[in-house]
């Protein structure tokens, strides 16, 4: 078995398949994708169901896609064309599953270990111990997977899968059930081990916020297919796809009907629908004649208790609370002026503003926090 | 007599039980892994000793092993002598017969292996020999145990069977419970309940430390779920 002494640097990562899987709801999808994952974090994002999980399971060779081709480098690991199929155990894939899967009747060294077996025993053991250490986990070595924390374990599973020295590493929501410290803290030891490895790590995730920490790029997943790809920042700020501003927390989406282009001015004045509302947005290059969203976040919606004079946005609509809900630290109001609009805010300015439920209050919205969708319709 | 009758028994249930090992285990793992589509008949057939009567699986033996079939003859060519009546003939017919009580719980224990573990292993490049012996078998092992056991215990307390294809030859065919059923017929009731009891409490011991490493090998493999 050659698997484990073949992990050349820096080679990218190239997948191209089709395959048809069942969603959550045992309706049938077909995940159809094709990117290249260079050296790095690559994020998959993508609501449950979007066949994320799928999509590893085929580069891992853990399921086989109907059609395509994945490579890494030039070693081809599946092709439909003349039948390539490298079975899992042979592919160089490190595969963190999102069970984790540690063996439950081996000690964290057997589990750490378990992967070296073409290795003579010093060599086995001189890498443990080095993963080990430079995880902070040494002293665990002799527990079971039963007697450790779900921190630990998590890292455990991490060092058993990288101390094989994978050519490219697939994480499965890996860090999910874990705090925000233990998560920043393994993510830090990922980094550090990949500056010196350099491999392509694709790792998915469906919060938002990892997607900010981690990654260098997004490809975003819906349906089976990807409808965004590029820098976090570029994808999820300036979303253009519906699916994707969803995912990406745009908690209020209007249809809306083109009233006009102010091209002088690089703005277009849209209508919601079913209202007398009159946004003002960025002039995109969405086609007009067709049905238009407008996304705007809930964060980013201003407040005001009393006529709001002199401001720079352009958006002010008055209207009445409809609701206030408190959810962990935010503040969720709902607004009606013709049309509902969620706002959040922060407990401290909801006192200060002393805002009720029933009472008359102003909304701002800046024309650049009003980001164009086209609509999928 | 009733020593003559234990030794045999026991001879038998340990050949019987350490053959059912061999066979039971592949055969286990083929069940609980394989994806053929005719996997069902082979369960069928497997299952079948459960419900036969054991007259009917013991007729068929003695017939298979009998002169007149291929393996009969075979038989009696390399050995000299037939098979029915015989040690030999016994195992074969108890072997089929507790077959069941083998395969099903290394089967079952087998396919309960939490499928992710296989996955894991197959992922940190080993082969499904190394995944067997590492993973699927250290995890099975109460099930291997629980079919050792029972095909022990089974093979013990047989009777149709071994009345059909071994008939009732001391210290060669004449186990416990087919002396029990010469006492009884002899009506020597104080015997029978000597032999009987004997039995009972074999079985009872068996079973005891059967379901006692059971339930601490479980417990040690499963402790964190």
């Amino acid at each position: 078995m050659t698997s484990v002494a073949l992990s050349a640097q820096g080679e990218q990562l190239n997948v191209h398949l089709q395959k048809c899987f069942s969603g959550e709801r045992g309706s049938s999808f077909l995940l159809q994708v094709e990117f290249v994952a260079a050296k790095g974090f690559t994020i998959l994002f993508g609501a449950s169901g979007a066949g994320k999980t799928t999509l590893l399971d085929c580069i891992a060779g853990l399921q086989c896609p109907e059609q395509g081709r994945i490579a890494i480098g030039d070693a081809v690991l599946f092709d439909s064309g003349p039948l390539v199929n490298v079975p899992p155990n042979r592919r160089s894939v490190g595969y963190l599953l999102q069970s984790l899967a540690l063996f439950p009747h081996m000690t964290v060294q057997e589990n750490v270990q378990y992967g070296l077996a073409p290795l003579d025993q010093p060599e086995r053991e001189y890498r443990c111990r080095a993963i080990l250490e430079s995880f902070g986990i040494a002293h665990l070595g002799s527990r079971r997977p039963g007697e450790i924390s779900g921190g630990e374990r998590q890292r455990v599973a991490l060092a058993r899968t990288l101390v094989t020295r994978p050519r490219v590493l697939l994480l499965d929501e890996p860090l999910t059930a874990l705090d925000a410290v233990t998560r920043s803290q393994i993510v830090d030891d990922l980094r550090a081990w990949n500056a010196r490895r350099g491999i392509p790590i694709l790792y998915v995730t469906h919060q938002r916020a990892e997607v900010f920490a981690l990654g260098d790029s997004v490809i975003v997943l819906d349906a089976g297919r990807v409808v965004a790809r590029g820098s976090p920042h570029e994808v999820l700020h300036r979303p253009e796809s519906e699916t994707v501003a969803q995912l990406a927390g745009f908690e209020n989406i209007f249809d809306c009907s083109f009233v006009a282009a102010h091209l002088e001015q690089g703005t277009m004045t849209c209508r919601v629908a079913g209202s007398v509302l009159d946004l003002e947005v960025p002039l995109s290059r969405v086609d007009t004649s067709r049905s238009l969203r407008v996304g705007i976040r809930a964060g980013d919606i201003l407040l005001a208790s009393l006529p709001p004079r002199g401001l720079s946005a352009r958006n002010v609509f008055s209207g009445v609370i409809a609701s206030l809900e408190q959810r962990d630290v935010t503040v969720v109001a709902k607004v009606n002026c013709g049309a509902t609009f969620e706002v959040h805010l922060t407990p401290a300015a909801r006192d200060s503003l002393q805002l009720q439920v029933g009472g008359k209050i102003w909304l701002v919205m800046k024309t650049y926090s009003c980001q164009v969708l086209q609509g999928s319709g | 007599m009733i020593l003559q009758a234990l030794t045999l028994t026991l001879r038998l249930a340990i050949t019987v039980s350490l053959i059912l090992l061999a066979v039971g285990i592949p055969l286990a793992y083929w069940l609980a892994f394989s994806r053929k589509r005719w996997k069902f008949l082979v369960e069928a057939v497997v299952s079948l000793p459960i419900v036969l009567p054991p007259t009917v699986l013991g007729f068929y033996v003695l017939v298979a092993i009998g002169p007149l079939s291929p393996v009969g003859r075979w038989y009696q060519s390399i050995a000299g002598h037939g098979m029915a009546f015989t040690f030999s003939g016994l195992v074969v017919g108890s072997v089929l017969y507790s077959l069941p009580f083998a395969v099903q719980p290394m089967a079952t224990s087998f396919g309960s292996v939490d499928r992710k573990l296989l996955d894991a292993s197959a992922l940190l490049g080993a082969s499904r020999w190394r995944t067997f012996c590492r993973i699927v078998f250290p995890l099975g092992l109460p099930g291997v145990l629980t079919g050792l056991v029972l095909s022990f215990a089974h093979t013990l307390g047989e009777f149709g069977v071994v009345l059909m294809i071994g008939g009732n030859i001391p210290g060669a065919t004449r186990t416990i419970s087919i002396l029990i059923y010469d006492q009884v017929q002899a009506l020597d009731y104080a015997a029978a309940n000597r032999t009987a009891l004997l039995l009972l409490a074999l079985c009872f011991a068996l079973l005891s430390i059967l379901y006692g490493l059971r339930r601490r090998a479980s417990w040690h493999v499963w402790s964190w779920r």
